[in-house]
């Protein structure tokens, strides 16, 4: 693979930018190979990377039912933090943090990472007090966070309102600092490329539709290109785990919701960081295009179309208009819907299974995009060693048994 | 915007309805001697169904009454609504 530098850019701007090599090799199937990620997400690629890069795994396949930046990776807010309250997803999230502050080096691609800060705004006394309680947990486990008072806010964020006499005063936030944005689509093509740089086959249009296994052990999967023989089977499929899941003749405690996102039409800077509220429920980031990008919400019920209800759009711009009224003339360009998958603790699933040889990457819920990386280098340390990470191992399938669940539905800054 | 047919007080909009999760679950008759598996299975384990799914919704800015809903979770239409004590296969 060519590296991109100066260098290059100069070389290929004076060829009429005709010789720019390919990011990545579009694969047909091979007949078998040591290790398959099904789903060519963020989580499915970055997997595909670690595997190669960390345990040396070459002879490895992404399959993606769509094309690689299609899914879920290119439909959700951007956000990248780690102020989680309970330990075990503190830890998680902040190993992802810090391999997003040098991902763009580690794989010479601009994700364009931005640490803007997040801030999660308190509205009421208890809201306040969790916010105290979160930033000192946050703090014990070693993540940046502080507690910020409403001035504080106000000379930040100019634009928000926090006059005291709303139906939701602002009374203070929690800040993470080093928390920001990324570029969804260049993280999925970043790592595909520099996944396959690394010998990874990159198969898109390729859907699996059976899990072979020869009593416990995992032997290959059946897709819509051939079978494809391998004894190690990695499940990253975003809204559609319980499905894969079915095929395996496994149950999974994931319940898949539609979760929307919107897209202002472009205006001149005005927020430069990440605002968002738990009690008015809305988040809200601006683009370098200028468009503001806000999310909300999941619907209540179970569904796999990709589109959302009007009541939760309604919902979302009365929370964004609470904190920023000068934005209810705003219009909104674009709306998608995702499906996400939620588990009853809203903790992800990185795990091994009950069947050898098949792991699966899942329920990630509303807060998947932040996780890409650490999520990519604890599952490939799972598939390569046949165990967990310390990092992964509270994310156990087991601890639906166990009884050690990791409620953050607190913590995770919005409701789910 | 769902239009959702209430059993006791006919289509409303979607939005005067909640929705309370997966239809004919059951607290274990004996929940003494059940293991931990079993419990996680009663606690944890819902039905996912890409298609068909037999579902809870209450009327909570109406009758505030309870009925079982048939909706396809790929179109979100529903195919059929019942009161709590019938059958959604009835008709």
């Amino acid at each position: 693979m060519k590296k991109y530098n100066a260098f290059a850019l100069l070389k290929n701007a004076l060829s009429g930018n005709v010789n720019w090599q390919e990011n990545w090799r579009d694969a047909a199937p091979k007949k078998s190979y040591d290790a398959v990620i099904v789903g060519g997400g963020g989580h499915g690629l970055a997997t595909a990377y670690y595997l190669a890069k960390e345990h040396g795994m070459r002879n490895i396949a992404v399959l993606e039912k769509g094309w690689i930046g299609g899914g879920n990776t290119g439909r959700n807010t951007t956000i990248v933090r780690s102020n989680y309250l309970w330990t075990e997803a503190a830890n998680f999230y902040e190993k992802s943090l810090q391999l997003w502050e040098g991902l763009s080096h580690d794989i010479n691609y601009n994700v364009m990472f931005s640490a803007r800060g997040v801030w999660s705004l308190g509205h009421s006394l208890q809201d306040m007090r969790d916010i105290q309680r979160r930033v000192a947990a946050n703090r014990l486990n070693g993540v940046d966070a502080e507690v910020m008072t409403p001035e504080q806010i106000k000379a930040a964020i100019p634009y928000i309102n926090t006059s005291p006499n709303t139906r939701y005063p602002i009374l203070g936030a929690s800040l993470q600092r080093r928390a920001g944005v990324a570029r969804h689509d260049a993280v999925a093509w970043g790592f595909a490329r520099a996944a396959n740089a690394l010998g990874v086959d990159i198969i898109q249009q390729c859907e699996v539709t059976g899990i072979r296994r020869d009593g416990e052990q995992v032997t290959g999967v059946d897709t819509s290109r051939g079978q494809i023989a391998t004894s190690k089977v990695g499940v990253v499929v975003a809204g559609h785990s319980g499905v894969l899941a079915e095929m395996a003749g496994l149950r999974l405690p994931i319940e898949s919701h539609p979760l929307q996102a919107y897209v202002s039409e472009p205006v001149k800077p005005m927020l430069d960081t990440v605002v968002m509220s738990n009690a008015v429920h809305g988040y809200v980031s601006q683009s370098d295009k200028g468009e503001l990008v806000i999310g909300a919400g999941i619907d209540s019920y179970n569904g796999y179309g990709q589109r959302g209800s009007f009541d939760v759009i309604e919902h979302a711009m009365q929370a964004i208009i609470e904190l920023f009224p000068m934005f209810s003339r705003m219009r909104m360009l674009r709306q998608w819907g995702g499906i996400v998958d939620v588990c009853p603790d809203a903790c992800p699933i990185v795990s091994k299974t009950p069947v050898k040889g098949l792991y699966f990457n899942c329920g990630w819920g509303t807060g998947g995009f932040k996780a890409t990386p650490g999520s990519g280098w604890a599952f490939a340390y799972t598939l390569a060693h046949d165990r967990p990470h310390a990092v992964n191992a509270p994310f156990s399938l087991e601890r639906f048994t166990t009884g050690a669940l990791i409620d953050e539905h607190g913590a995770a800054g919005v409701a789910h | 915007m769902l239009l959702i047919t209430c059993p006791y007080c006919g289509p409303r909009d979607q939005s005067e309805f909640s929705y309370a999760g997966e239809a004919g679950l059951s607290l274990p008759k004996y929940p003494d001697s059940l293991s931990d598996e079993e419990w996680a299975d009663y606690l944890f384990y819902r039905k996912n169904p890409k298609g068909q799914h037999d579902e809870l919704w209450v009327h909570s800015a109406g009758c505030r009454r309870y009925f079982k809903a048939r909706r396809d979770t790929v179109t979100y239409l529903f195919s059929g609504t019942c009161k709590m004590h019938e059958s959604l296969d009835a008709d």
